[in-house]
């Protein structure tokens, strides 16, 4: 077996463990913590898809995680407040079901991404780089200015969203299902790469005049990228709204994405399992650390600094090596 | 008659006050191998690329298969059926050999829009790449990282890549570049026989390759074809040996 097929399995098995460890010692704020890097790991791998495979650096997929957010938060809070969403000549309900909520949070964020891609992969390098980001302050600047659902403050939801035949609030029953979903994209991203479309994808980025000359379309391949790119972080936001209970406008800003990012150069780019890796390592690293120090953050941007200066291709690069071709 | 595949009407094109392109017509006849030879900096990629696509002209147009591709896309002319090959290897250096060329039969399939099987488990795709890594003698180097190829087998490379895509015409810059004597000769070899699938507008600086090979000369120097004609009329021609041949070998 390959190093890296290794290395995944251990990272993989490495959340059910801990969190079974953590129910079998009765500490429920580990499996929450231990959910909250399962869902990390998720709006990562979403990014990873177009930051990794597709070369497109995006400081903006905060915008996709805050809008899987709040169409979370928006449903819920219609649901609870049992005021309809939309009262006119037809009228829509809120809702507490989570598969509706996940739904609403994957189309909403893939037709966001496909704007934001169609506008912004006309540009390239740094400028991508800013468009992401300022579309996503937009985002930010929105959620912050709309008092309808909570403006600055966010908005809370009472009771987690439910899903049937579980018992949401149980930890445990929780973490289960956002670490099935997270196993269910990271075996269709792993499929992705190898498909057509993965090695089309990643010609591109390694030589869009190469992929022009076989008669494929770069702009096509990188903003289907996107909108799946999109999507994923989007139901990531979901996730993480109902894990807090709680949306806000943080979700949507940039030292969001900026952390999306972070967590894969630190666990290695395009890797499958790099933003898995990277997301555990700083939940763990939040957890050891932000009790001894308020400036926690210094020590993950050092260990971050450390990683791009001397580990290049991320945790998984400087364990398993440099990255073989797909057979 | 019958009507030329290519035929490049009237091309001109500047960078700044240089003309690097200035009023180049030429056709490419079925069967043929039509070579374009020239000084260094005479224009020859330039011209390639309005063909090709890259590089818009500012007047003239391209006519491939009776229609004129002038406006289109890099990508659309190839799907029309232009095989290229770049002077310097466009290739993706990080993917195999074989995945480059299962590239090229996935472009020429059209098939890209899929999600979840393994391009590489595609039986189709795959033999139709190795069946071009073969014709250009890289069968051996199917799984090799194309970085690790040398500067020749990048070449070699490009042709495979452009034969999976079992286009109507193939325009190539300078495909011998970097072979070596005993690849050159094979080359030129492959290339005779490739004439009868597809003509090809051949750029190449081995004289003894072009004499060998081309039904057609044309020299363009200084973005002006100077003159066309088979390889005996061009040694004849005395403009041409004082612009171009006088400098080099040809006896
Ligand atoms: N994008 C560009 N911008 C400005 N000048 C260019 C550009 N591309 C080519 N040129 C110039 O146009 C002229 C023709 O270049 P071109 O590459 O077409 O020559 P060539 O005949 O292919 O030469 P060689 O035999 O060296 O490959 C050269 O003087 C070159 O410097
Ligand atoms: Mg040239």
């Amino acid at each position: 077996m390959r190093r890296e097929t290794i290395l995944n399995a251990v990272l993989y098995l490495a959340m059910p463990v801990a969190a079974a460890l953590a129910f079998a010692m009765d500490e429920p704020f580990l499996i929450t913590l231990i959910t909250r890097a399962a869902i990390f790991a998720l709006a990562a791998v979403g990014l990873n898809l177009a930051l990794g495979l597709g070369g497109l650096v995006s400081l903006g997929h905060a915008a996709f995680f805050g809008i899987g957010g709040y169409a979370m938060g928006i449903l819920a809070h219609h649901a609870q407040t049992y005021s309809p969403m939309i009262d006119s000549w037809i009228v829509i309900e809120g809702t507490k079901s989570m598969p509706v909520i996940w739904l609403v949070a994957v189309v909403t964020s893939a037709l966001a991404a496909l704007a934001i891609g169609a506008l912004s992969l006309r540009t390239s390098g740094v400028y991508f780089i800013m468009i992401t980001l300022a579309f996503g302050q937009m985002f930010y600047y929105f959620a912050i200015s709309w008092p309808a659902y909570g403006g600055e403050d966010g908005l809370s939801i009472y009771v987690r969203n439910s899903f049937p035949g579980l018992n949401t609030l149980d930890p445990m029953q929780f973490f289960v299902l956002v670490f099935v979903i997270l196993s269910a994209v990271l075996w269709w991203m792993g499929r992705l790469a190898r498909a057509p479309f993965g090695l089309a994808l990643s010609a591109a980025r390694q030589n869009a005049e190469r992929v022009e000359t076989v008669g494929l379309g770069p702009f096509r391949l990188r903003l289907v990228a996107f909108v799946i790119s999109g999507a994923v972080t989007g139901l990531a936001g979901a996730l993480f709204a109902d894990l807090n209970r709680f949306v806000s406008p943080t979700m949507f800003s940039w030292q969001m994405s900026g952390e999306f990012i972070v967590f894969i150069v630190l666990g290695g780019v395009g890797r499958l399992f790099g933003p898995v890796a990277g997301a555990m390592l700083f939940v763990l690293l939040e957890y050891l650390l932000s009790p001894l120090s308020e400036f926690w953050l210094i020590y993950v941007g050092a260990i971050l600094l450390l990683v791009v200066l001397f580990a290049r291709g991320g945790l998984i690069g400087s364990l398993a090596g440099r990255e073989v071709a797909h057979d | 008659m019958t009507e030329p595949l290519l035929h490049v009407d009237g091309l001109y094109k500047a960078f700044g006050a240089l003309q690097a392109t200035d009023g180049v017509t030429l056709t490419l006849m079925p069967g043929e191998i039509h070579a374009l030879i020239g000084p260094n900096g005479a224009g020859k990629s330039t011209l390639i690329k309005q063909i090709a696509g890259g590089v818009t002209p500012d007047a003239g147009r391209v006519w491939f298969k009776g229609q004129d591709v002038t406006a289109l896309s890099t990508q659309a002319r190839a799907q029309a059926g232009l095989g290229r090959t770049f002077q310097i290897s466009s290739l993706a250096m990080e993917a195999t050999v074989l995945q480059n060329a299962v590239l090229g039969a996935l472009g020429r399939a059209g098939s890209v829009w899929r999600f979840l099987r393994p391009v590489m488990r595609d039986a189709a795709l795959v033999a139709q790449a190795q069946a071009a890594l073969e014709r250009v003698g890289l069968a051996d180097h199917a799984a090799t990282r194309t970085a690790e190829l040398s500067h020749g087998q990048r070449r070699l490379l490009e042709v495979a890549v452009a034969l999976t895509l079992k286009p109507h015409a193939f325009v190539m810059d300078e495909p011998m570049a970097g072979l070596g004597a005993s690849g050159s000769k094979r080359m030129t070899t492959f290339l005779d026989g490739l004439r009868r699938e597809a003509p090809i507008l051949l750029v190449e600086h081995d004289m003894d390759a072009v004499f060998a090979l081309a039904d057609r000369i044309s020299v363009l120097v200084y973005g002006k074809i100077i003159a066309t004609g088979t390889a005996d009329e061009i040694r004849a021609d005395p403009l041409v040996r004082t612009a171009y041949l006088g400098e080099e070998d040809v006896a």
